[in-house]
């Protein structure tokens, strides 16, 4: 179990990624199926040919930003709808990716990597790792909070919120998805960076549904904790990330398949997407949002 | 320093559904003018705003604001001269940001936007300064969700937004019609406050004619994509609502006779 809280924290930074293009951009951004193996391809083959792991690994943030920036110039100036969009760059990395890997599989067995301290001072699958992941993880959130705050951010969150009167106080939208793609696509790169470094290896295939990770964590992170500020939202999705993996670990536990995994996280999304709609749940979100809203009054007037 | 010469716009050129919006408009507003535009449903009214704000491109003719020809420009280009407050009071404001945050998008109007904070303390004093002018107690919301507010708060939030940060040009279409009459009266004596105390430039569509008496200092109506009446402050100030009926059944009885005789 403690394995599965270590590997929610590690996802959190992706599931922080597909924050930021779902709910900030408002932009459906199916990219990072292949971003996120770019990451792991980018650091596995930096860190097998000698890089120091830090180096590869936020080379790894960068390409995955290119990539981004890739799908943000196809719907933006190629005006291509976004979803498309998105495909279109995943399709297109699977090739770059096995170009860059050279092959299926690149193994990190023995390599120096960011996790090998850890694990080589067994503290990997204890409480030690545990706070460090989690550290991690908060220290990006709070990079993303305060970049959201500044008057870029501000922008970024108009755009999604309400394209046409943001433009009418001078932003190019254009380059606020496209900046939006890049900052995502990098955080899901370095993630499937860190997730190749922490299993030991980077796999081709690793990125595969990944998409239904990033939004199983953000909906049921955002459906336990809601979306009153930035920063709760943002402590939402790791917490989200978390219990996804939790979710996942038990039902491995209850004697289900690994194969069937990706078919559980599909039921899941599911789930979280139709079960507000229900009469009975929604009058219980409706009360949840009678009382967060009464609380935000009370807060206000003082 | 507004200047709207020759300007033209067909929709659907070539097609059966071809319409024509805009037909050859000429339009001068020397700074500090205050045009209030009437005129019938499809007149070309929202038309002639979107091109100065640039949503819409003209078929052919210029927009020229303080001497400068903005007419290839994007609607962002050219945000940083032109204040504008929609129909919708939804349309102006970001619904799940604060006020505070909103006022903060306003201030940046048409500046390049960097790393720094969008709001803090001394920028926060001044946007509860400029709210208190609303007399709507926003000032003491700042942290408050603009979604949160009334129609009517979020369309003299939209207002503010638009004219503080000091544009040259202030665009209104129909910016009280789709409030209850108390708060669209808010609206605009809110409005004419502000436009005088800025000394902006503006076009204030409505359909409403004793509004458009009431306020501005220049009255045009509109129909059929043409201009058929420019009333200059003296003569605005003798019209009454009768009045302009009548010189409207005027001119579009005469141009009815036209297309009689033409048949
Ligand atoms: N984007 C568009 N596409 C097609 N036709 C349009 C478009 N915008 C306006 N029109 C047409 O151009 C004509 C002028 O429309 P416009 O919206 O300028 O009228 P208006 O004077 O603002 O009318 P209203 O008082 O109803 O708002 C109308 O016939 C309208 O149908
Ligand atoms: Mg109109």
């Amino acid at each position: 179990m403690i394995t599965a809280v270590e590997l929610g924290l590690i996802y959190a930074i992706m599931a922080l990624g597909v924050y930021v293009t779902f709910r900030i951009l408002d932009f459906p951004d199916l990219t990072v199926d292949g971003s996120f193996t770019s990451g792991a391809a980018v650091a596995a083959i930096g860190i097998v040919n000698g890089m120091p792991a830090l180096v590869a690994t936020i080379l790894a943030f960068f390409v995955g930003a290119l990539a981004g920036v890739v799908t943000g110039l196809l719907h933006t100036k190629g005006k291509i709808n976004g979803l498309l969009a998105g495909i279109l760059t995943m399709i297109a990395l699977y090739s770059i990716n096995l170009r860059i890997m050279g092959k299926a599989n690149v193994p990190l067995l023995g390599e120096d990597t960011l996790i090998s301290p850890l694990r080589q001072a067994h503290l990997t699958g204890g409480i030690v790792s545990v706070l460090i992941f989690f550290a991690v993880a908060l220290a990006l959130k709070f990079v993303l909070d305060w970049f959201l705050h500044t008057d870029v951010g501000l922008a970024m969150q108009a755009t999604g919120d309400n394209e046409e009167m943001i433009r009418s106080f001078g932003v190019n939208t254009d380059n606020q998805k496209i900046l939006g793609l890049a900052l995502s696509n990098g955080l899901v790169a370095l993630c499937g960076a860190m997730i190749a470094q922490y299993q030991g290896f980077a796999d081709v295939g690793m990125g595969i549904g990944l998409i239904l990770i990033g939004l199983a964590s953000v909906i049921i992170g955002q459906a336990i904790f809601g979306t009153r500020s930035i920063f709760m939202a943002t402590l939402a999705v790791i917490i989200g990330a978390v219990l996804y993996r939790v979710f996942i670990q038990l039902a491995l536990n209850a004697g289900l398949d690994p194969n069937d995994m990706k078919l559980i996280s599909a039921i899941l999304v599911v789930i979280a997407l139709v079960l507000p709609q229900w009469k009975g749940f929604s009058r219980f979100g409706r009360r949840m949002r009678t009382i967060t809203a009464a609380a935000e009054k009370q807060k206000e007037t003082v | 320093m507004l200047e709207v010469n020759n300007l033209s716009k067909t929709f659907f050129a070539g097609t059966v559904n071809e319409r024509k919006a805009l037909r050859n408009i000429d339009l001068t507003l020397s700074e500090g003018e205050f045009v209030t535009v009437i005129g019938s449903n499809g007149a070309g009214k929202s038309t002639v705003l979107n091109m100065v704000g640039g949503k819409l491109r003209p078929d052919a003719g210029t927009v020229r604001i303080a001497g400068k020809d903005v007419t290839k420009l994007a609607d962002h280009s050219r945000a940083r001269y032109i204040g504008r407050v929609f129909q919708d009071p939804m349309a102006g404001t970001a619904p799940s940001m604060t006020i505070e945050e909103n006022m903060s998008l306003a201030l940046n109007r048409g500046k390049r936007r960097g790393l720094g904070l969008g709001v803090t303390k001394a920028k926060r004093e001044q946007f509860a300064h400029e709210l208190a002018s609303l007399e709507l107690g926003l000032e003491n919301r700042l942290k408050a969700k603009v979604g949160l507010l009334s129609g009517g708060q979020r369309q003299a939030l939209s207002l503010l937004m638009a004219t503080f940060s000091g544009p040259k040009i202030l665009l209104l279409d129909e910016h009280t019609a789709a409030l209850d009459p108390q708060r669209a009266a808010l609206v605009a004596r809110l409005t004419d406050e502000i436009v005088n105390r800025h000394r902006l430039t503006t076009l204030m569509v409505t359909h409403n004619m004793e509004q458009a008496l009431k306020l501005g200092t220049r009255l045009v109506m509109m129909h059929d994509g043409e201009i058929i009446l420019d009333l200059d402050a003296e003569a605005k100030s003798k019209m009454t609502v009768p009045g302009l009926l009548k010189e409207f059944e005027k001119i579009k009885g005469a141009q009815l006779d036209d297309r009689t005789m033409l048949q």
